[in-house]
């Protein structure tokens, strides 16, 4: 029992990102445990991306199809993966609200424990470790299972790494299963932004913003990114009703672990750093130089933002050769 | 309709962390401990959906030490009718505690149960699924919204990029996000009637458990950065480091 099981995300036909990082998890504990990748993919038809699965670190990409798998179908997913579980030291999802729906399912139905929002996984003698933020990252918290283990690897934790490898690719059946919940669709925003919890780049304001259509600024910042930038928010300005709920970062909002985190106008409550204090690197431009979040910033700008994004807008813009 | 809702007592989210002597476990000298935030929503999603349909029953559920009666007292306050204490110490693994609570909802007659979908002490973020799972009842996590016509219960969950609907007969399991409701706050007078509400004592047991705390740390301090500037004119400093030291462009 030294292999993983990755279950894969896929919306619409697609794998979704995140796989990659997700096989980074996987590839780094199977051969701490002298184990194979396996990558399950559940659809209602052929998924497009598999290629990619087998150059992120999967042995082999198995497939299982279902008329019933055209949306999220948890019990299709907990009836597949139990009827292979016992074969794996760990079953492995990212924890994206799909997966964190699905974690817990899979861990009750094979009876096995469940780590969610893990940063880091390893094995230890032959037991799968994980380190984990708990009281809203606040503490972390390090558990050891015994047995297989369901685990939830938080998205941006590990980085992709892509070979030339290819994995093999093999079709398994999906049992019988009893449709309890049905989803009916998903309803894109108004506005087709990219979600902060996904992001590799995170711009996120707050009340120095001063006013709503002052957002602006920080959409023309994140564009200059060239889509890789989200939108994101103290709950200050959230609670006005400034920008939408779902850009909330913090302890009661989204925790974000992107790359690349610029809080504008954002003092650094200790709730929003709850919510960003794990992304790689904190750019933090506030006119107060004693605001807190410059204690949490790796590079921080004391000045007035109306000033300096659109100068940072202009030189990110050069740099990426718009 | 007969609603259960299964409430943890956590730290309230403003206290400081401390480390305890164990090393596994926070220090709980000076904290203040309240109902989990997220079970809050799911106690006014119960006690709305009663008090709408004029008839039923809802009831609080714990599993833990003698002091989650306090706090059952405060959903008692905000209006559910009664509580059960399932009196013993819960486990680190969150399956063996939703094992507890389904073993005491299975034969509950409930139609709804009810949790927070995090509780924000050690953010398992599994108990209410893993009840489902282990009742074989319909189950959604995270929910935004519940609208119950009939038999039939429709809800909205946020998901990356979107909002997912979906639809399930009763009885259900759901657990609760910010969003769905704003909970009320107890007045004086569900205060005083809370008193006298019935509170059962069910002394219970966690069965094995698969999960060891190895450790309880504070988070790694992050290396006090640098201020490179002020200013517009710091721009360039700050684009050289994020070009040559965070490598992040
Ligand atoms: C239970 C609970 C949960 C919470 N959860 C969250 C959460 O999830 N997320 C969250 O963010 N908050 C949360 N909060 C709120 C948090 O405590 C703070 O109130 C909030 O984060 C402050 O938002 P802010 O930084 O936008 O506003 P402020 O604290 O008002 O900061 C504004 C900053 O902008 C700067 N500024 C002003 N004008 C300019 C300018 N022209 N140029 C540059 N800088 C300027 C100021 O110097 C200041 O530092 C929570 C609070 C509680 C009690
Ligand atoms: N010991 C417990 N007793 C009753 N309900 C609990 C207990 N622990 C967790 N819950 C419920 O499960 C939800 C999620 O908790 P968790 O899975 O620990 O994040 C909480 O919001 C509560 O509704």
């Amino acid at each position: 029992m030294a292999d993983i099981l990755c279950v894969i995300e896929q919306r619409g036909g697609a794998v979704r990102k995140g796989a990659n990082e997700l096989l980074t998890a996987a590839r780094q504990l199977a051969d701490q445990l002298g184990g194979r990748v396996d990558a399950l993919v559940c659809g209602a038809g052929p998924v497009s991306g598999l290629d990619g699965l087998g150059a992120a670190g999967a042995d082999r990409v198995l497939t299982a199809t279902h008329d019933g798998l055209a949306q999220y179908a948890p019990e299709a997913i907990v009836a597949t993966v139990q009827s292979i579980a016992g074969q794996y030291a760990a079953v492995l999802v990212a924890a994206t609200a799909t997966g964190k729906d699905l974690a817990p399912r899979l861990a009750a139905a094979i009876g096995a424990p469940c780590g969610m929002d893990v940063t880091a996984v390893h094995a230890e003698n032959g037991a799968v470790r994980v380190v984990r933020p708990v009281y809203a990252g606040k503490a972390i918290q390090t558990l050891e299972f015994s047995g297989t283990a369901v685990v939830a690897v938080r998205p941006g934790a590990y980085p992709a790494v892509v070979s030339g490898k290819a994995g093999a690719v093999e079709s398994i059946a999906v049992p019988a299963f009893t449709a309890r919940l049905t989803v009916t669709g998903i309803a894109a925003p108004d506005k087709a932004t990219l979600d902060v919890a996904e992001a590799r780049v995170v711009i996120a304001g707050g009340r120095g913003l001063g006013e709503p259509q002052h957002f602006g600024l920080l959409e023309e910042l994140a564009a200059a990114f060239g889509g890789e930038a989200a939108v994101g928010a103290s709950r200050a300005v959230v609670d006005v009703g400034w920008i939408e709920h779902g850009a909330q970062v913090g302890q009661t909002g989204k925790t974000v672990s992107p790359e690349l985190y610029i809080a504008v106008g954002v003092s650094g409550a200790i709730q929003h750093l709850a919510g960003m204090r794990s992304a790689r690197t904190i750019v933090a431009i506030n006119r107060d130089k004693d605001a807190p979040i410059f204690k949490v910033a790796d590079y921080g700008i004391v000045g007035d933002l109306f000033e300096v994004v659109p100068a940072l807008t202009a030189a990110v813009k050069a740099a990426k050769g718009q | 309709m007969k609603i259960a809702i299964c409430l943890r007592r956590v730290p309230d989210t403003t206290a400081k962390i401390a480390i305890g002597p164990s090393g596994t476990s926070i220090d709980e000298t000076g904290v203040k401990f309240v109902p989990n935030p997220y079970d809050e929503y799911a106690l006014e999603a119960g006690i709305a959906l009663r008090d709408a349909a004029g008839t039923g029953e809802t009831v609080v559920v714990a599993f833990g030490g003698d002091a989650v009666q306090e706090t059952m007292r405060t959903a008692l306050a905000m209006g559910v009718d009664r509580a059960v204490h399932l009196q013993g110490t819960p486990s680190a693994d969150g399956l063996a505690n939703a094992r507890v609570l389904a073993d005491h909802l299975r034969d509950g007659g409930y139609d709804l149960i009810l949790f927070g979908k995090v509780a924000v002490d050690d953010y398992g973020q599994q108990t209410g699924a893993m009840v489902a799972e282990l009742l074989g009842r319909p189950c959604a996590t995270a929910i935004t919204s519940l609208v119950i016509e009939g038999g039939t219960a429709k809800v909205t969950r946020e998901v990356e990029g979107g909002v997912e609907s979906a639809h399930c007969a009763l009885p259900a399991v759901f657990t609760c996000d910010k969003g769905l409701n704003t909970p009320r706050l107890p007045g004086l007078k569900g205060i005083m009637a809370a008193k006298k509400k019935p509170l059962d004592i069910i002394p219970t047991t966690a069965g094995a458990s698969r999960v060891t705390i190895l450790s309880l740390a504070l988070p790694p301090e992050r290396q006090a950065g640098r201020i490179v500037g002020e200013g517009a004119a710091a721009v360039p400093a700050l684009m050289a480091a994020l070009t040559t030291e965070a490598k992040v462009l």
